[in-house]
């Protein structure tokens, strides 16, 4: 039986007396891995920087979290941090802003170390190379010598998973940490930080907004919401059955791709009938990098290369790949804001490579954006930002009455015209942008990442509405994501670039269920799957508690 | 209600500093409206007239015949001289910064738009001119047509373009790069209506905190130019000039330099707690965070 290491007990925290965790009550064992569920404001993060002491002033906590037989509420700030990254350490979200810029990664891990172990400086630093290799970074020695910028986002989290376990704690607390990865890299971090937390006899709570990540890796779950927790158990058997509504809400919204290894969900459909409204060939962009010295000719990135490509009036066409494949180049190449190297675009009729007059191609083709925050201006009213296409490609008639009624079709009351972009939720202000986007009355849509950013439940309410309005507004959607299950819900075709290239492409069901290409295949591969959470993350880690039946 | 999943820890004892920010500008505020209230008071009344020399009168202690601070060597009030003198100091400030920003704005936008060569050969331009002090260039305009308030302002305001070209620029760039920009091109938007209309109003908070600490560096700059006689010359009283005139008596009588001088520091302390305060009531962090 192993020890009970953590006890939270009746934890609540309030800002101005506004209550975001409430009575929240839960305990980790050592080596016990938690995960902690929930969408934006679900009060999740709030209670892991609780247990690290890390609130802020203006966040109360009341309650008892009981670490090593003492309330980490009452300790003071000295007392805190002797036991903050030493017997509790956390993984943020975003690792290019939780390591310090300026400063060397091996540095970084080497102050980690001897802050709390008191290593000598000599030893330090070949035990932070130690440390670097055994989370899987390659070339360890000279990549103890980058600074943050010159790694991947992968090899960055790595490197934090390395810092955050360098002191041997015995609890880690990470926040959504692999959020900000390729599906790709997700796969390989989640595996480094499951063998690295089990290899040290520490425990886990992992907080995150993604189920199939937690059902990787977990092997408890609670499931938060408006702070208070609405389920909690073996994390098998609550994502299996769940017993709450909420709960089973979340299950189901997410895409079927994720809850199982899925045979092809359409019939595979050729191309269609119809005629292509885009139609791209052999289209380049390259980008010239700083000269690194006067001799040599400046480094080229080849942004998109030779990509050939037709979207038919009226589908849903996907676009997919990892960061740095060229996708969103190429959906900006598409809209107009980007100038091809090479190779012609035509969408509708219209040459987008040649004419240096686009003012056409605006009333046609409109685009959707990933982060919900930036692509509203914050000093305009609602209501301003929709009638700006209208304003601006001059169209006749009553603006006032067309915002109104596309604002009803992305179902957001009329009310909200005089009102700021803050105001709103990431889901709203994405449907704020999808009404901006179709005051023109476009033919084309090309949406990028439009939901990715979005909370589990949000997104399939987000994608329904997209594809209502691609019926009621006779759109040809374009598509691009990182998140293969998305497209596969929503796409009928998709390409799969990677650098720059068309790697594979053909109809959804095809594409994914019978991935031809092994880049394809790792990507379909690495999706964390719901059910696939003891066959995907390896059966001899897994056998300390067995899932009851 | 914020997205906990973008909460940082915030730095401790936010609550008492904020406080202590909330003072620092209601007293900058409060400085500054009582120079601009003098300024005001002083086109229509003063004590006696600033100008008139009085040769009965001079060096008169604090408070003699109606004097509340006294004469200088001419006999001429200095309360009264001091509340002209606002005038001078405001109006240099305005106008220099004015000059500044109508000028200093545009630039910087139009480099931040443009990228590229263009920007980096009006960035490099500004740098030039950012390399002069702003007291040799006023000499220098000052040779070429003559010494006075305005050259003193013009030669002010030249020297603080490349400061705001630079500041807009810096700030437009981030902002231009945001996707409610790149929306504004794919509906057809050209750069001048979206750094106008997008771009300016985001950048807002950022450049009036430049202009109100640009605004108390060109009073001290004025103050500077008519201490070594290029700028506002008699018998306009301006704060510099008395503390030029007080030199010789500086020794004997040391609070014709003590009271000018203090007007200085004040108006300059208080334009600098203003922009401090503006600074944190426009953070954009503290609004998201307000929504």
């Amino acid at each position: 039986m192993s020890s009970r290491l953590l006890d939270v007990e009746g934890l609540s925290i309030e800002v101005d007396g506004t209550p975001l965790v409430r009575d929240v009550s839960f305990s980790i064992d050592a080596g016990q891995r938690l995960g902690i569920i929930g969408e934006s404001g679900s009060g999740k993060t709030i209670t892991a920087l609780s247990i690290m002491g890390l609130l802020g002033e203006n966040l109360v906590p009341s309650g008892r979290i009981v670490f090593d037989d003492r309330n980490l509420l009452d300790l003071d700030e000295q007392a805190m941090s002797s036991i903050r990254g030493n017997a509790i350490s956390m993984i943020f979200q975003e690792p290019m802003t939780a390591l310090n810029p300026v400063m060397r990664v091996g540095k970084q891990v080497v102050e980690a170390l001897r802050r709390h172990e008191g290593i000598a400086k000599s030893d330090a630093m070949t035990v932070a190379t130690e440390l670097l290799d055994r989370v899987g970074i390659d070339q360890p020695d000279r990549r103890a010598r980058s600074f943050p910028h010159e790694l991947s986002g992968g090899q960055r989290q790595r490197a934090m998973i390395a810092m955050a376990l360098a002191c041997g704690p015995q609890l880690v607390v990470a926040d959504e940490p692999t959020t900000a990865l390729d599906v790709t890299v997700q796969a390989q971090v989640l595996q480094v930080l499951r063998d690295q937390v089990v290899s040290n006899d520490a425990a886990l709570i992992l907080i995150t907004h993604d189920l199939p990540v937690v059902a990787s890796i977990t092997n408890d779950v609670i499931v938060m919401r408006d702070g208070y927790i609405v389920e909690s158990g073996r994390t098998a058997h609550v994502f299996g059955s769940p017993s709450n509504s909420y709960t089973a809400q979340l299950v189901d919204s997410v895409p079927p791709m994720s809850r199982a290894i899925s045979a092809p969900a359409k019939p595979p459909s050729n191309e269609p009938e119809s005629d292509a409204i885009v139609d791209i060939n052999h289209l380049r962009k390259t980008y010239r990098l700083r000269r690194t010295s006067i001799r040599d000719s400046p480094p080229m990135i080849h942004a998109v290369d030779d990509v050939s490509l037709k979207v038919h009036e009226g589908e849903t066409f996907g676009i997919v790949g990892e960061s740095g494949s060229g996708k969103s180049t190429l959906a900006r190449m598409m809209v107009g804001l980007t100038k091809p190297t090479e190779g012609d675009i035509s969408v509708a009729g219209i040459d987008v490579s040649g004419t240096k007059n686009l003012r056409p191609l605006r009333d046609v083709v409109q685009m959707v954006f990933q982060d919900p925050m930036g692509s509203l201006d914050p000093r305009m009213k609602i209501g301003d930002i929709v009638a700006e296409p209208l304003r601006s490609l001059g169209h006749d008639g009553d603006h006032q009455s067309r915002v109104r009624s596309l604002l009803d079709a992305v179902a957001m009351p009329a009310d909200v015209l005089d009102r700021y972009p803050h105001e709103f939720s990431g889901g709203q202000r994405q449907r704020i942008a999808i009404a901006r986007a179709l005051a023109p009355g476009p033919r084309l849509l090309v949406a990028d990442e439009p939901v990715s950013a979005l909370d589990m439940s949000v997104q399939t309410v987000t994608l329904d509405l997209l594809r209502n309005l691609k019926e009621q507004f006779d759109l040809t959607l374009v598509f691009i994501s990182h998140d293969l299950s998305v497209v596969h819900e929503i796409c009928e075709r998709v390409i799969v670039l990677d650098g720059g290239r068309i790697v594979e492409q053909g109809p959804v069901g095809t594409v994914f269920g019978n991935p031809k290409e092994t880049y394809t295949q790792q990507l379909v591969a690495a999706i964390p799957r719901l059910d696939g959470a003891v066959a995907a993350t390896g059966s001899a880690l897994n056998v300390d508690r067995p899932p009851p039946s | 209600m914020t997205s906990p999943s973008s909460v940082t820890p915030p730095p401790p004892s936010t609550g008492s500093r904020s406080r202590w920010r909330r003072l620092n500008f209601q007293i900058g505020l409060a400085i500054v409206t009582g120079v601009a209230a003098t300024a005001i008071v002083s086109f229509f009344w003063t004590p006696f007239d600033p100008e008139l020399v009085d040769a009965n009168k001079r060096l008169l202690p604090l408070g003699e015949q109606g004097h509340v601070l006294g004469t200088d060597q001419f006999g001429r009030d200095l309360l009264s001289q001091i509340m002209v003198g606002a005038q001078t100091a405001l109006f240099v400030g305005i106008l220099a910064v004015l000059i500044a920003i109508l000028i200093g704005i545009p630039i910087g936008g139009f480099a931040a738009a443009r990228r590229g060569w263009v920007e980096d050969v009006i960035m490099r331009i500004s740098d030039v001119i950012y390399a002069f002090p702003p007291v040799l260039l006023a000499i220098l305009l000052v040779a070429a047509v003559s010494p006075g308030t305005a050259s003193a302002m013009v030669a002010i305001g030249i020297a603080y373009i490349p400061i705001v070209a630079r500041v807009t620029r810096g700030a437009s760039l981030s902002i231009f790069e945001r996707d409610y920009v790149v929306a504004a091109r794919a509906y057809g938007r050209n750069s001048t209506f979206i750094f106008v209309r997008h771009v300016l109003p985001n950048i807002a908070s950022v450049l009036i905190v430049q202009m109100t600490v640009l605004f108390s560096l060109a009073i001290l700059a004025e103050a500077a130019l008519s201490f070594i006689g290029i700028g506002t010359q008699p018998p306009t009283p301006s704060w510099g000039r008395s503390l030029r005139d007080a030199q010789t008596f500086v020794q004997l009588t040391p609070r014709l330099a003590i009271w000018p001088g203090l007007a200085i520091a004040l108006t300059v302390l208080g334009f600098n707690l203003l922009g401090d305060g503006v600074r944190d009531a426009l953070d954009p962090r503290l609004e998201v965070s307000r929504g």
